[in-house]
């Protein structure tokens, strides 16, 4: 299919179609990636900042990567030296950067809808890599990626993510990209986390861990982010570990064949015991790869949409 | 100034159960006659306009408006505020508090009359703050207050948290009969919250403001209605629940009221999605806008769908409606929050809440109750004339009997209009309805004899 958008905001708003074309072509470049010469030339002249508003390490790095395989040129961005500590809004930041001809605006953002904002003010392509608790496509995509690579498809599934739902954007992509292909999904962690109206997004909602991963292919667990979690979400760590940690014990009550995937930065001992994240059924460093394949992508569609066609490059 | 003689309009004065063609006679500021004795005794020199096929009525009266002034007059002034509300009808409004500085001392409030004097279009009411700065801490000089002259008392922008300070308030108040109206969100349960707490909040990742942070508020103020016998005026009520304690409450006879805003009643949170959501879902069939290319579009996340209270759901709109209709919310108001285009420009959670409303307000309130058959033209006047005037205690306002107050406001609820932001009085532009096609307009807003806004 030819890809015909000018930006990545979120899953939400993407065809089926749209998001196998990305997965296919991130296939196409992650065998680049193994190769001696892992850059290609698509992005060559073109200019990428990476306007993170709120402070990211993987994700900003694996975003300056798959620029630079691309040939891209790279301008890093943060808040904390920049202009909007003085005041100036985000919008006027980002005209100043497209005045200054930048072509791809990859924001990080703590607010819901930034992205979205920026896009409509922008003729720049913007790439949402993550607006609060609303979205983070890439690590969506690269999640099913890695999902794909490992069973052979996605429709038929069964996903579970596990952990802190309500302010995770990383739980919203994967929930509305596995349900376009055909995935169920299974939401489980305390209430305060995972509130039914969940539910009314098409997931199954439950407390219960061991019925929540008996039959499933993937888990998919989430950080408990203690950054900006209050008090008042579960009475401590010890007890979110002693009712939700993935264990040695719980592991083997799981599908044999099981995927435990984790966006990271993982805390270890606390959603996951190390010996898990490090053991046999986990893909998390796969994840990783896989995550500079799957923004190669997105980076390469984005340019072909609006700067030519990917023949052209 | 001429005495003014209205002809053969379509009067309609819920105060007086009147609704008949008839001619007005306005002179010396006042009602002179209604019906035929208005011709007859107009003198010769006097100003006649024939407003026939027009409804004629008491001038709205619009009891939440922030008028910006002191202080923040980027936002909107006296004179751009008052003159949105002539063109939207209003000939008397109450302006909030919450100004640089707040309404806490007897100055500001002569401040305010004063300019309103020299610059106003329509008249201009001040409700006084309860709490000092409103920092919700001590008692702002309520009788100093009252004395200078506010109409009412509240905190809105803010709620008083403190229950016992509440109750000292309202018990302090009952001494001067004074309106305490309160901006109904309990802080500690609502916290950062931007959206009504429910499917599109957490689809948008929007920190949710859920429901019960008003109706624990409403339900407070209800029980301390009832035990100090202050008067308590629930301000844009918003939540099912809000609507279910004041019907329960109100039937026992607790001095507790409330109003709502059409934002409230037409919108729901299924508009933070974008038009395409909206129009799919809660506002399939809205003011039978049947061809696509008649519905208006908005993007998802956009701001001028930001207000506090927050845009709820389809079942909350709904409780809202029927609350009209019944009569447990006997007040419409437009809670006119206008900001400058550079604050709301930024992210959703960043922008402040708030949305004008003065130059739609009537004519959402038509489309929706009285297009849709809920309420009747009569009954939606109420709502803006009587029901205010009543409880702000304006015996010469909300009714054209002999003697009132020349408060007119002449209607065409058959007028088609389109919402533009060239058009508009105000000094902001942050309303959802602009590009809306709209029916029914004020064409006419007489404010002491005098006209202040003619189409």
């Amino acid at each position: 299919m030819r890809w015909s958008r000018k930006d990545l905001l979120d899953l939400q708003s993407l065809s089926p179609e749209e998001i196998t074309a990305i997965l296919d072509t991130a296939r196409e470049f992650k065998a680049v990636g193994g190769r001696a010469i892992k850059k290609v030339p698509p992005l060559r002249g073109r200019t990428v900042v990476n306007l993170f508003v709120e402070p990211s390490t993987r994700t900003r790095i694996s975003f300056e990567l798959a620029a630079v395989r691309l040939s891209a040129d790279v301008i890093n961005f943060t808040a904390e030296a920049s202009s909007l500590k003085k005041g100036e809004t985000l919008k006027d930041t980002a005209k100043n950067l497209q005045a200054l001809r930048a072509d791809f605006i990859i924001i990080r953002h703590s607010a819901a809808g930034a992205p979205h904002f920026l896009a409509r003010v922008l003729d720049a392509h913007v790439v949402n890599a993550g607006d609060g608790a609303h979205e983070h496509p890439t690590q969506g995509l690269l999640d099913v990626f890695t999902m794909r690579e490992h069973k052979g498809r996605i429709a038929g599934l069964k996903v579970t993510i596990l952990g802190d739902i309500l302010y995770s954007r990383v739980a919203r992509s994967n929930i509305w990209a596995l349900q376009k292909l055909g995935a169920e999904v299974t939401l489980c962690g305390p209430p305060t986390l995972v509130p039914p109206i969940f539910r009314e997004m098409g997931c199954r909602v439950t407390a219960n861990l061991d019925d929540a991963v008996a039959d499933a292919d993937v888990v998919n667990l989430l950080r408990i982010q203690h950054e900006r979690q209050r008090q008042t979400m579960f009475p401590s760590l010890g007890e979110y570990t002693s009712l939700f940690g993935i264990t040695r014990d719980r592991l083997k009550k799981m599908k044999p064949d099981v995927l435990i995937m984790h966006p990271g930065p993982i805390n270890r001992g606390v959603e996951v015991e190390s010996d898990v994240a490090d053991g046999v059924h986990s893909v998390i460093l796969e994840q990783v790869t896989n995550g500079l394949a799957v923004r190669m992508a997105a980076l390469y569609l984005i340019n072909g949409a609006h700067g030519g066609t990917p023949e052209e490059n | 100034m001429k005495p003014l003689l209205l002809l053969h309009g379509r009067v309609i004065d819920p105060q007086q159960k009147l609704d008949a063609v008839a001619d007005v006679l306005l002179a010396h500021g006042k009602v002179v006659a209604v019906g035929p004795e208005a011709a007859a005794k107009a003198p010769p020199d006097a100003d006649r306009l024939d407003v026939q096929g027009k409804v004629v009525c008491p001038g709205l009266i619009d009891l939440h408006v922030h008028l910006r002034e002191p202080g923040q007059s980027a936002k909107e002034t006296i004179a751009t505020g008052t003159a949105a509300a002539a063109r939207g009808g209003f000939t008397t409004i109450v302006c909030m508090p919450n100004t640089a500085p707040v309404i806490d001392t007897p100055g500001t409030v002569s401040w305010i009359h004063e300019k309103s004097k020299a610059e106003a279009r329509v008249n201009v009411l001040v409700a006084g703050a309860i709490t000092k700065g409103l920092a919700g801490e001590e008692l702002a000089p309520i009788g100093s207050l009252h004395k200078a002259g506010v109409v009412a008392i509240t905190d809105d922008g803010h709620c008083v948290q403190n229950n016992e300070l509440m109750r000292r308030a309202l018990e302090y108040s009952t001494m001067f009969g004074l309106l305490v109206m309160d901006h109904c969100q309990d802080y500690s349960l609502v916290t950062q919250g931007v959206a009504h707490e429910g499917y599109y909040s957490t689809m948008l990742g929007l920190r949710g403001w859920p429901a019960e942070g008003e109706e624990l508020i409403v339900a407070r103020n209800i029980l301390l209605a009832e035990r100090t016998g202050a008067r308590v005026h629930c301000q844009h009520l918003s939540a099912a629940g809000s609507v279910r304690l004041l019907r329960e409450a109100r039937s026992r006879g607790v001095p507790v009221s409330g109003e709502a805003c059409p934002h409230h009643f037409v919108l729901t949170d299924a508009a933070l999605a974008g038009s395409a959501e909206f129009w799919r879902t809660d506002g399939k069939g809205l003011f039978g806008y049947s061809e696509e290319a008649a519905k208006p579009q908005w993007p998802a996340f956009d701001t001028n769908f930001k207000m506090n209270p927050p845009l709820r759901s389809a079942a909350d709109r709904e409780a809202i409606l029927e609350g009209l209709v019944d009569g447990t919310i006997e007040v419409l108001a437009s809670d006119h929050a206008p900001h400058c285009g550079h604050e709301k420009e930024v992210e959703f959670d960043f922008a402040p809440f708030g949305i004008t409303g003065l130059e739609t307000g009537l004519a959402l309130s038509l489309m929706q109750l009285c297009g849709s058959g809920r309420l009747t033209l009569p009954q939606v006047i109420a709502k803006y004339t009587c029901g205010p005037a009543k409880l702000l205690g304006l015996a010469r306002k909300g009714s054209l009997a002999a003697g009132c107050d020349a408060d007119v406001t002449v209607i065409d609820p058959e007028t088609e209009w389109v919402f533009q932001p060239e058009e508009t009085a105000s000094k902001s532009r942050n309303s959802p309805f602009y590009g809306w096609p709209l029916k029914g307009r004020a064409v006419l807003t007489i404010v002491g004899g005098k006209i202040a806004w003619r189409a």
